[in-house]
């Protein structure tokens, strides 16, 4: 076998010379001569009747081509909007949705007609000129008056708001447990709306080829394959007659997964007019339709002893699911299934969904996508615990967590956590953190009138989605495997096309060093190729969940040895040996004891084209592989964050954020640390910055624009101390986990736990996000009776 | 988002500019540094049928020049400028402070000490200060001292074609401080404070963003004048204040803001 | 209201000679006129900085000016930071030091970078922060660009730089 020499190594990007070079491909830098452009018409109103539409002026403007209406693509778009289970199978109401509104609108942002004109500029005039007239409706905006019987409806033809209701165990699960409770705690818990706010909008360029039949759509998405499939269904076009190219994406975050209105609207355009098509979302678009994360409230009550160990745990999720069900709307639901955390609860998890239908936009995956919420939770009940039985809640959490020797483990879901240890990712932050010196300094400051917080959050995470037993009824049929084709030219250059798709986390380069090592193939001869439906196999599944290294590069990584293994018998044939004879080592194959005597794999792959091949082999040296895992993969770790907060203002800072992970082996530690740095920064962000606003009364959204929604800036986030240990995931041959959303999943439940810690003398026992200074002050004054 | 249609005109003068608006009626629009302007018209919240760019100008509008105990600045001076200039550290070392906080190294580029006054947004930092300080504002028409040029929100007594040309400070090198209280630090200010000890021993205090126009804290000045400590002082900083209720918080909020911000402006002086 | 300007723009040592309309925000020229689509849109109120750009060296966000204001102007772009192929040290140190991930705000980032080093050599993590401020990244948690651009600056002072091809083949 090749020895490991670029798996663990700290290589520097290959993607990276373009983009620092402004050579990147982002859709919007394709300028195709003669593109039209198109510009969409939106409901003003988060719930309306749409009385009259006169497209009069708009057509008659200079440069205006068209303008389309649901009329126009009623005759050639059917089925658009594909509604996952995700988690939750059995849904009650699925409204019906086409890209563009035709009488009712039910959120803000709701397409109601396109202009498509010669330049972007033309569009946007038409646009404005387009005359609407709406019939304003009640909007429903409050998540749970919504479930009231006389509450608006999101759609005036349903008969109530809810999307789903799903017990995941029944509450009786918990009875005994809680019965026997020595004491019980309980929170609500809100997680806002958060827009993912990509720097790159969303967009998508169209153009049908009449003379081929072929439609080619360039766009900005995390899983071309699956873009495909729903284009060509809406089109009612065979799947090999549309292509999918995406080249470089600026960012996703989860929210380019999922099927929008634009998806179908500029190739219906493109088709219609038999012109290409392009369209790019501005930033007040993305902020209002571009899918939403989070969006929940949920009611948590724990049962434990007055020993610290819990018993049994009960959680009632309430999900803003928004106007219409996202595609993966229902992810988030696993909120439920991961909500015991890292620990053992003996008594059982009574958990329960009700998705509820809103007049916003829809919710879909953000980062983290329903783990965040559970280690918010989870993370925070404990905490609260700890205080009221005035124990170290690092002591409550040891006490509580599944043992190293425990793994793997069955949670009360029957989710097996793949390998773990817990205290070992725990041990290493208090160290880094110096805790007990912290605490010190909590008590000193506290005597002079200051108040320091320390926040734990030791989270686990499901990822690697997923083996494909799991997944496919989770998708509607398609289990979440994932493809590569390794083609090994006669030079010995090699391809490979694989399903996943990068959008800043590095494929290109790391695939690469999983290939190199494995081929035995220098790094400098592999390209990676990703994003072109066109190339390389049948499908593939994208990038989302934490899941390209675990089942992406583990495809990379199985094609590769099929490669080795047909190599093996070309070379045994060169040398004239068996292959039972020969050791692969360092790219070269030799006789046992015999290492004068190689081939190469670049002379094997020349050979494989010639004329003298072993007995029943093909000539080539290419394979295909789909990998499907075993199980998913459970990555975790210790945060901790230090805060400090000016009660007179009601200001947090962060003095010292400290997180040490275990994402199994490491490919490429630069790439790890990155991911972690960047998915901290989001949950930073979420405990104290961003929310999507809207107002109670008309639902209209008032963080429309990054002056309200609050992205934070380099002076706003600390660089957190980052450190590691390494237990291997016995789920797939290297051992690997993921780690793109773990920082997330962490930050907001330290950031939170924090402040509250900090401010436990002065009466808080809970904050909800973001916890931004007036209401941090507002809470201060109302703990001590509006004393100050 | 792109800005509707315009004309555009570029001033060859300061009456080149006041021709043009004068011509251009009620919708012509001055373009100096352009980050209140263009923004607007990206979203077409505004929708100037002519622009009269004046950034041409800068030989007649971007200077500072001491003048005795008076500070003079150019309309078309970048906050930039302000934040580096020698003389403004020396003369007014305040607004050499406030200019270098105000937005991003992006927005301090472009945007102007006129442009900030002539936009009047309640939330411009410039607008405390001149206020506090009593401030002339000269224009191509007359002088406007500062008490009388924030008329209310957005709201000056500029005519159609009456550009700002320049704003004098008294010169003020004694203890001061900007107290800027934001999330962001590219931010406006959610509530700002300020104060300055003049040479004759008084102070100068002022309210950012807690009312329709920058607000000059007299009853805070009178406290300290009659010797209250800062605390106490600061206590008065709610008067004359009207702030609103919104995303950055509750007009309670904002007026236990004000007293706060104040009293460690004044005490944090140097 | 829709007649032509004339504009004549020097970008990246080129100089342009063009005529456009009044309402043509600078990006937008230099993405779809000049085909330098380097510099990016990332919103609508000038808070991202992805279309950050120096103008007579001073950062600008090319979102927030028309194209006419940079007549007779010097304009410089991310594809103006290498010199025939070969990275300047700020490039080198956001490869090296991994400052960037999805790349999309990273010229914008470039840019302020080298305006900043220009008006600060030696700055502080805490001045690279503050100085950063109008640039947003959703991706990296801005950890490396703070680590790249300081480092850039050691690089800048001392002369040094990072041979490019030694970090790409390895072990770092």
């Amino acid at each position: 076998m090749a020895i490991t020499q670029l798996v663990g190594a700290k290589i520097h990007r290959r993607e990276d010379p373009r983009l620092i070079t402004g050579g990147g491909r982002y859709t919007e830098d394709l300028l195709r001569p003669g593109t039209l452009s198109m510009a969409v018409v939106r409901s003003p109103h988060a719930h309306a009747r749409i009385t009259r539409l006169n497209a009069t002026q708009a057509q008659a403007l200079p440069g205006v081509v068209a303008v389309l209406t649901a009329a126009d693509f009623k005759p050639i778009l059917t089925g658009t909007h594909p509604v996952a289970p995700a988690f939750v199978a059995q849904k009650h109401t699925v409204p019906e949705r086409f890209p563009v509104a035709d009488s009712e609108v039910v959120f803000q942002g709701e397409p109601v007609a396109v202009v498509v004109a010669e330049n972007r500029k033309l569009a946007v005039d038409g646009a404005a000129a387009v005359e609407v007239d709406y019939e304003p409706l009640p909007a429903v905006t409050d998540l749970l008056k919504a479930l009231e019987p006389d509450s608006p409806k999101a759609h005036t033809n349903l008969l109530d708001n809810i999307g789903w209701d799903l017990a995941f165990t029944p509450e009786d699960t918990v009875k005994d447990a809680f019965a026997q409770a020595e004491i019980v705690v309980k929170e609500r818990i809100l997680q806002q709306r958060l827009a993912p706010t990509p720097i790159e909008t969303r967009n998508v360029q169209a153009d049908y080829n009449p003379f081929d039949e072929q439609l080619t759509v360039w766009m900005a998405t995390q899983n071309p394959h699956f873009a495909r499939i729903w284009i060509a269904g809406a089109l009612g076009m065979p799947e090999t007659r549309v292509r999918v190219i995406s080249h470089d994406v600026g960012g996703g975050f989860g929210s380019k997964v999922c099927a929008y209105p634009e998806d179908y609207l500029v190739p219906a355009a493109a088709k219609l007019l038999r012109r290409p098509v392009r369209w790019t979302e501005t930033r007040t678009e993305s902020l209002q339709t571009t899918t939403h994360g989070r969006g929940q409230i949920l009611d948590v009550e724990l049962a434990a002893k007055r020993d610290g160990s819990f018993l049994a745990l009960k959680v009632l999720q309430y999900l803003d699911v928004g106007a219409y069900i996202g595609t993966f709307g229902a992810f988030q639901t696993c909120a439920c299934l991961l909500a015991g955390g890292a620990y053992k609860w003996p008594g059982g998890i009574a958990a329960r969904t009700i998705g509820i239908l809103t007049n916003r936009v829809p919710t879909d995956p953000y980062r983290g996508a329903g783990r965040p919420e559970a280690t918010h939770l989870i993370e925070r009940m404990v905490d609260k615990l700890a205080v009221e039985l005035n124990m170290d809640p690092v002591e409550v959490r040891r006490k509580n967590f599944v043992q190293a020797s425990e793994f793997p483990f069955t949670n009360t879901f029957g989710l097996t956590y793949d390998s773990g240890n817990y205290e070992g990712t725990l041990n290493k932050a208090l160290q880094l953190v110096g805790y007990s010196e912290l605490r010190q300094r909590q008590q000193q400051l506290r005597q002079q009138g200051r108040y320091l917080g320390i926040g734990f959050s030791t989270w686990i995470e499901i990822c690697g989605f997923g083996p494909s037993g799991a997944t496919a009824g989770a998708t509607g049929g398609l289990g979440l495997t994932e493809s590569a084709m390794v083609r090994v030219h006669p030079t010995g250059t090699v391809q490979i096309y694989v399903g996943s798709h990068a959008h800043g986390q590095g494929h290109e380069t790391t695939f690469a060093q999983i290939a190199s090592d494995t081929l035995g193939i220098p790094y400098e001869s592999i390209e990676i190729r990703h994003g072109d439906t066109a190339e390389g196999p049948a499908f593939g599944f994208g990038t989302y969940g934490s899941r390209s290294l675990a089942v992406g590069g583990m495809a990379v990584h199985k094609a590769s040895n099929r490669i080795v293994s047909k190599a093996l018998k070309i070379a045994a044939h060169l040398l004239e040996a068996s292959p039972d004879d020969l050791v692969f080592d360092q790219g070269r194959f030799h006789v046992k004891g015999n290492p004068g005597s190689a081939k190469t794999m670049g002379e094997i792959a020349f050979a494989a084209y010639g004329a003298s091949l072993p007995e029943g082999e093909d000539h080539g040296l290419e394979a295909i592989a789909y990998f499907d895992p075993p199980n998913f993969v459970w990555p975790f770790g210790a945060h901790v964050c230090v805060v400090e907060v000016d009660p007179a203002t009601g200001d947090a800072q962060i003095e010292q954020y400290v997180a040490v992970d275990d994402c199994g082996n490491v490919i490429n530690p630069l790439i790890v640390e990155g991911q972690v740095q960047g998915g901290i920064a989001q949950g930073i962000a979420q405990a104290l910055y961003e929310e999507v606003a809207y107002d109670d009364e008309n639902g209209q959204l008032m963080t429309g624009s990054l002056v309200d929604y609050l992205v934070p800036t380099a002076a706003e986030i600390p660089t957190a101390v980052l450190d590691r240990t390494v237990t291997p995931s016995p789920s797939n041959p290297l051992g690997v986990k993921g780690i793109g959303e773990a920082g997330t999943i962490a930050a907001s439940a330290a950031v939170i736990n924090a402040i509250v810690d900090a401010l436990q003398p002065l009466g808080i026992t809970h904050i909800d996000m973001p916890a931004t200074p007036d209401r941090l002050w507002k809470q201060i004054q109302q703990a001590q009776g509006g004393a100050r | 988002m792109i800005p509707a249609a315009f004309a555009y005109h570029r001033a060859s003068s300061v009456e080149d500019a006041s021709r043009l608006l004068a011509q251009g009626g009620a919708d012509a629009k001055v373009l100096a540094g352009g980050h209140s302007l263009i923004p607007l018209m990206r979203l077409r919240l505004a929708q100037p049928s002519a622009l009269i760019d004046i950034n041409g100008l800068e030989r007649d509008l971007s200077y500072v020049r001491r003048d005795n105990g008076t500070l003079r600045v150019g309309a078309l001076t970048r906050h930039y400028q302000l934040a580096e200039s020698d003389e403004v550290k020396r003369s007014l070392p305040l607004l050499a402070e406030i200019a270098n906080e105000v937005g991003d190294a992006q927005v301090r580029s472009m945007g102007t000490m006129g442009g900030v006054l002539a936009h009047a947004d309640p939330a411009g930092d410039y607008g405390t200060l001149a206020l506090m300080l009593d401030a002339v504002v000269t224009t191509n028409r007359r002088s406007i001292p500062a008490r009388q040029f924030f008329l209310g929100l957005f709201t000056t007594p500029l005519a159609a074609d009456e550009l700002v040309t320049e704003v004098a400070f008294p010169v003020a090198a004694g203890p001061h401080k900007y107290v800027k209280f934001r999330r962001r630090l590219c931010d406006w200010a959610i509530v700002g404070a300020g104060a300055q000890k003049m040479d004759d021993g008084s102070w100068r205090v002022g309210v950012t963003n807690a009312a329709p126009t920058p607000v000059r804290a007299v009853g805070v000045e009178q406290a300290l004048a009659q010797g209250a400590s800062p605390a106490e002082a600061a206590r008065q900083a709610t008067q004359g204040l009207d702030p609103a209720s919104d995303l950055r918080g509750s007009a309670e909020y904002k007026r236990h803001l004000a007293t706060v911000l104040t009293q460690r402006a004044v005490e944090g002086a140097r | 209201m829709a007649d032509r300007v004339p504009v004549s723009v020097s970008v990246n040592g080129t100089t342009y000679a063009r005529d456009v309309e009044p309402r043509d925000l600078l990006v937008y020229f230099l993405r779809e006129e000049l085909g330098l689509t380097g510099t990016h849109v990332g919103c609508d109120t000038s808070q991202c900085g992805a279309c950050t750009v120096l103008v007579d060296g001073r950062p600008v966000k090319s979102c927030t000016m028309f194209a006419v204001q940079t007549d007779g102007k010097q304009l410089l772009t991310v594809e103006g930071l290498a010199t025939n192929g070969a990275l300047n040290p700020l490039q080198e140190a956001f490869w090296n030091e991994h400052g960037l991930q999805c790349g999309f705000c990273t010229p914008g980032f470039l840019m302020a970078a080298t305006a900043l080093l220009h008006s600060n050599p030696s700055p502080t993590e805490d001045q690279v922060r503050k100085g950063l401020e109008g640039n947003l990244c959703r991706c990296t948690g801005y950890a490396n660009i703070a680590r790249a651009v300081q480092s850039a600056s050691q690089a800048i002072q001392t002369g040094a730089a990072v041979p490019v091809a030694a970090a790409a083949a390895g072990r770092a």
